[in-house]
């Protein structure tokens, strides 16, 4: 990785080109518009040749980091490996070149991917039927919890318009139920980091609605007590809503409809191996169980018995529209072709084996890092910072930012931090079942060097990272002088 | 038997047990319920070779028709430069996720500083968030930012001139938030700015939202609009065609306050309708308001230039149950595709993108009013897209083209289609268009 200071508008002259477009032959030209229509102001777009636009962004892309340059270790983000055939399927013109409003009988083969890919996410989670519409996983969750409350006000109970949602929950969680018009509650955990159920309990009456759950939780534990929390939520008319952002510590071992789930959705960029691209796009689709089918949001895709054929259709019982078309198809043929890779065989291991590697270095790490939460975990797990607290030059304790920062130094990404917020120096590990036992171990041994260097040398932390483009931003200075757009910029170095 | 994704070999396995202290890969689910384990076989294929899987997919693609595409309504058949699938396939750019760790995602964060400059640069705003999933979800958080702005007031009017697909959207959204819509009938093909003037006068009103370019590809005139909507103290919301802006008038002169619609036509394919990419720009005001990530310039320790996401008090994961949007990521990786296909267009580029569409769409509106099957029902100014009345079913004529390998002709209202001719397509192609309606009508 090397600095590169240049923006594109940097590289602008007037008069260079670095489009290729035919000549324009055709009788007649735009500025046959009213000059009412017509836009006077400049668009600051840059002029630039072809080859400046394209060293440009290669500079670009050598100041960034990604899981095809080394270990990802990002919990909740299941960083697995991206495998380039399914790029390659993605872009094929055969489906790239399609217009989504093309007649059904035109897009068999498109359709064919939604449908058996639906068919294929109903059978490794135990769902009776799954919309690929939504375009992300928060997006899912605003879906999946527009059908709940769709469900209960279908059968006149109109009155359950809170959602109880644990206190590890990710963020997106009570942001999507507050976006949905629903109030949430919050239930707490016990000391083992698990939903306490006599503080769940009391809250259940007939104004909720469900319950969100990520199961394994944030801490990446399994919820063991699903049985009595699904008999309960149930029990008080709630649904139980299924947040599959950890599915790929389940994926080939446990079916989220097998614990009484209603509602679920999954992260085609997490646990089928779509590429995150920078943060997205990605794909958050939604299944449900049978008795909630007709609630799908529209369009939906059916394959009619009679003639064979793929067909598109409106749901006019359904929870409404929430994208422009039919998701990120793109997103779905990669996922779509994933799944193909593993097959049945493969798909058995994927879950073991991402719960052994993040095992693996829990237990070998426990010693150098605070282990609030001893038990096995599922793929993930946390350290509430380091085992013995230290202070640094400045009086200040080394922090988890500290090891964080110290990690990219070391070639690693940092692990996700500062969450859950159970724990005040949380740091969230998650290796995913991509990764060999080698790049476990250099981890390892990073974070052990990271600890010992935290004990004899704690301004290397503090002033960590040494070896990246970039030292440690000011985020204060961002915030408080937002410089958001190059014409800002300009204007703001005119002031100075 | 070995799997290329997987690393461990079983030795590796058994070290790794052994160091964890149990005794079998089963054993690290003893936590999990023993009858919630699943003990069948996937109802999934059978595990493919990586040239089984290229075999599938080229017998899938089969089963699609290619098609020359005369038809847009929300998704545009535009030009996409080689240059773009090059740099998008870097996997540093590709395999990296959000740009939470600064110094190591400068690469991210300054294209999406560009992209934002370069949208707001388009819209004509201060301010473009680092984009959103697509521009019907785009409008709806538009919708619910307007209320967020505006104190107390929770109702929003919508021009029934926007694309159906994205009324429903933004009703979706808005039934479910509690925010009310109303939705102001068109007159004459465009926005009834009238209509709205007297829907403002009933008090309440947080928004309007109204499109740059409507659903019968009329470019909306919206004189004395911004006007009315910020004397009864509501902001102005446009759906715009960002590639159109290049040309036409933009929401900044019309005087809009928010400004969303699909970026899909700056460089994105077809994709069957996905990936796309929302957009959201705004007036410095409102930023604060704004959902969705947002990048900032600052510098390092060292005083480097460098960018960071900022300003993330808004974002639903500071804000939680209090947050006013849910949304978490954005499609940065489709804000690469236009933010390359931008800087090789620039100004130029752009204009020119526009001019090949304006040229082709009005030679085709013209030949095909030559026929004398069709009337324009409107006659108002149009660029890329237009839509006309049909002596012909639209079912019929569509079937007819379709019959030479063409899409066009969508219906879009009672006796209305509609076509659309962007750069990409040939005066062949337009005249291969019209035979096919002539021979349609000879064979009635």
């Amino acid at each position: 990785m090397k600095y590169y200071d240049k923006l594109i508008f940097e590289l602008s002259k007037d008069g260079r080109t670095g489009y290729s477009l035919p000549e324009n032959r055709w009788p007649d030209k735009e500025d046959g518009l009213p000059d009412v229509l017509k836009r006077t102001s400049s668009a600051d777009l840059p002029q630039v040749s072809e080859p400046d636009v394209v060293r440009h962004y290669v500079n670009l892309s050598d100041m960034n980091f990604g899981v095809d340059t080394g270990f990802y270790p990002l919990g909740s983000c299941t960083m697995k490996y991206n495998p380039k055939i399914n790029e390659e399927m993605s872009s094929y013109h055969g489906f790239a070149g399609l217009h989504p409003l093309q007649p059904a009988d035109t897009v068999q083969g498109a359709l064919q991917i939604y449908g058996e890919l639906s068919g294929w996410l109903c059978a490794l989670t135990g769902m009776s039927a799954f919309t690929l519409n939504p375009f992300a996983g928060a997006h899912g969750e605003l879906t999946g919890l527009m059908i709940m409350r769709s469900y209960h006000i279908s059968r006149g109970d109109s009155g359950r318009t809170r959602i109880i949602v644990p206190d590890s929950a990710h963020g997106t969680n009570p942001a999507s139920a507050a976006v949905c018009g629903l109030e949430v509650v919050q239930v707490k955990s016990t000391a083992e980091g698990l939903i306490d159920i006599e503080d769940l309990k009391p809250l259940l009456d007939d104004t909720v609605a469900g319950i969100m759950m990520t199961n394994p939780n944030t801490l990446g534990l399994f919820e063991k007590e699903i049985h009595e929390i699904e008999e309960c939520v149930h029990a008080a008319g709630g649904l139980l809503y299924y947040d599959g952002a950890n599915m790929n510590a389940l994926l080939g071992k446990v079916r989220p409809g097998d614990m009484g789930f209603d509602i679920m959705h999954l992260n085609l960029h997490k646990t089928f191996s779509t590429p995150h691209g920078g943060g997205g796009p990605g794909a958050g689709p939604v299944g449900v169980a049978g008795r909630l089918e007709h609630l799908l949001p529209e369009p939906v895709v059916t394959l009619s018995p009679e003639t064979g054929k793929y067909v598109i259709s409106g749901q006019p019982q359904g929870a409404g529209r929430i994208s422009g078309f039919m998701g990120n198809f793109g997103v779905l043929i990669k996922a779509y072709a994933y799944i193909l890779s593993l097959g049945k065989q493969n798909v058995r291991n994927v879950g073991p084996y991402s719960v052994l590697a993040a095992n693996y270095v829990k237990e070998s790490l426990k010693d150098s890092y605070k282990l609030p939460i001893p038990s096995l975990c599922k793929h993930e797990f946390v350290f509430d910072g380091l085992a013995k607290a230290n202070t640094g030059d400045n009086g200040t304790e080394v922090t988890t930012l500290d090891v964080a920062k110290r990690l990219l130094d070391y070639g690693f990404h940092a692990p996700t931090i500062y969450f859950p917020l159970l724990f005040h120096q949380s740091i969230m590990i998650e290796p995913t079942e991509t990764e060999s036992k080698e790049t476990l171990d250099a981890f390892i041994d990073a974070m052990e060097k990271i600890a010992g260097e935290a004990v004899s040398s704690p301004s290397i932390l503090k002033e960590a990272p040494h070896n990246t483009p970039v030292s440690r931003p000011d985020e204060t200075l961002a915030a408080t002088h937002p410089v958001l757009t190059f014409r800002q910029r300009k204007s703001s170095d005119n002031r100075s | 038997m070995g799997f290329a994704y997987f690393p461990d070999t079983e030795e590796d396995i058994r070290a790794m047990l052994s160091r964890i202290g149990v005794a079998s890969l089963d054993a690290l689910y003893s936590d999990v319920p023993c009858d919630v384990l699943f003990k069948g076989e996937f109802d999934i294929p059978d595990a493919m070779s990586e040239m089984e899987v290229r075999r599938r997919f080229s017998e899938l693609a089969s089963r699609n028709t290619a098609l020359t595409v005369f038809c847009g309504a929300g998704a545009y058949d535009h030009y996409s430069p080689a240059v773009i699938q090059s740099v998008i396939s870097r996997s540093e750019f590709l395999t990296s996720y959000t740009p939470y760790q600064a110094e190591v995602s400068q690469g991210t964060l300054r294209y999406i500083f560009e992209f934002q400059s370069m949208m707001a640069g388009l819209t004509d705003m201060d301010c473009s968030n680092a984009s959103m999933y697509d521009g019907p979800t785009s409008a709806a958080e538009a919708a619910m930012m307007s209320v967020a702005c505006s104190r107390r007031k929770n109702k929003v009017l919508l021009s029934e001139a926007l694309f159906p697909h994205v009324l429903q959207v933004v009703e979706t959204y808005c039934r479910y938030h509690g925010t009310e819509t109303c939705v102001i009938p068109m007159k004459d093909g465009v926005t009834d700015i009238a209509a709205i003037e007297a829907a403002l006068a009933s008090g309440n009103v947080a928004g309007i939202m109204v499109p740059g370019i409507n659903r019968f590809g009329i470019i909306e005139d919206l004189t004395g609009l911004a006007g009315a909507v910020h004397d009864s103290g509501a902001l102005l919301i446009m759906y715009s065609d960002p590639s159109s802006l290049a040309v036409i008038r933009t929401p900044g002169e019309w005087g809009a306050d928010i400004v969303c619609g699909d970026a899909q036509t700056l460089g994105i394919p077809l994709n069957f309708g996905g990936p796309y990419l929302g957009f959201l720009c705004c007036r410095k005001e409102f930023v604060r308001k704004m959902p969705g990530r947002i990048v900032g310039e600052t510098v390092d320790a060292g005083g480097k230039r460098c960018y960071v996401l900022t300003l993330q008090a808004r974002e639903q994961h500071i804000r939680r149950e209090k947050a006013t949007s849910n949304i978490c990521s954005n499609q940065s990786l489709m804000a690469l595709y236009v933010t390359v296909y931008l800087s090789l267009m620039g100004p130029q580029g752009l204009k020119r993108v526009n001019g090949l569409s304006y040229g082709g769409a009005h030679y085709l509106h013209s030949e095909l009013l030559r026929t004398g099957l069709f009337e324009d029902p409107f006659g108002k100014p149009f660029l890329k897209e237009f839509a006309l009345r049909s002596a012909i079913p639209a079912g019929r004529l569509q079937k007819a083209l379709l019959d030479r390998g063409i899409f066009g002709a969508l219906s879009c209202g009672e006796d209305l289609v509609s076509f659309c001719v962007t750069e990409n397509r040939t005066k062949e192609e337009a005249d291969r268009l019209v035979d096919a309606v002539l021979s349609c009508s000879s064979k009635s």
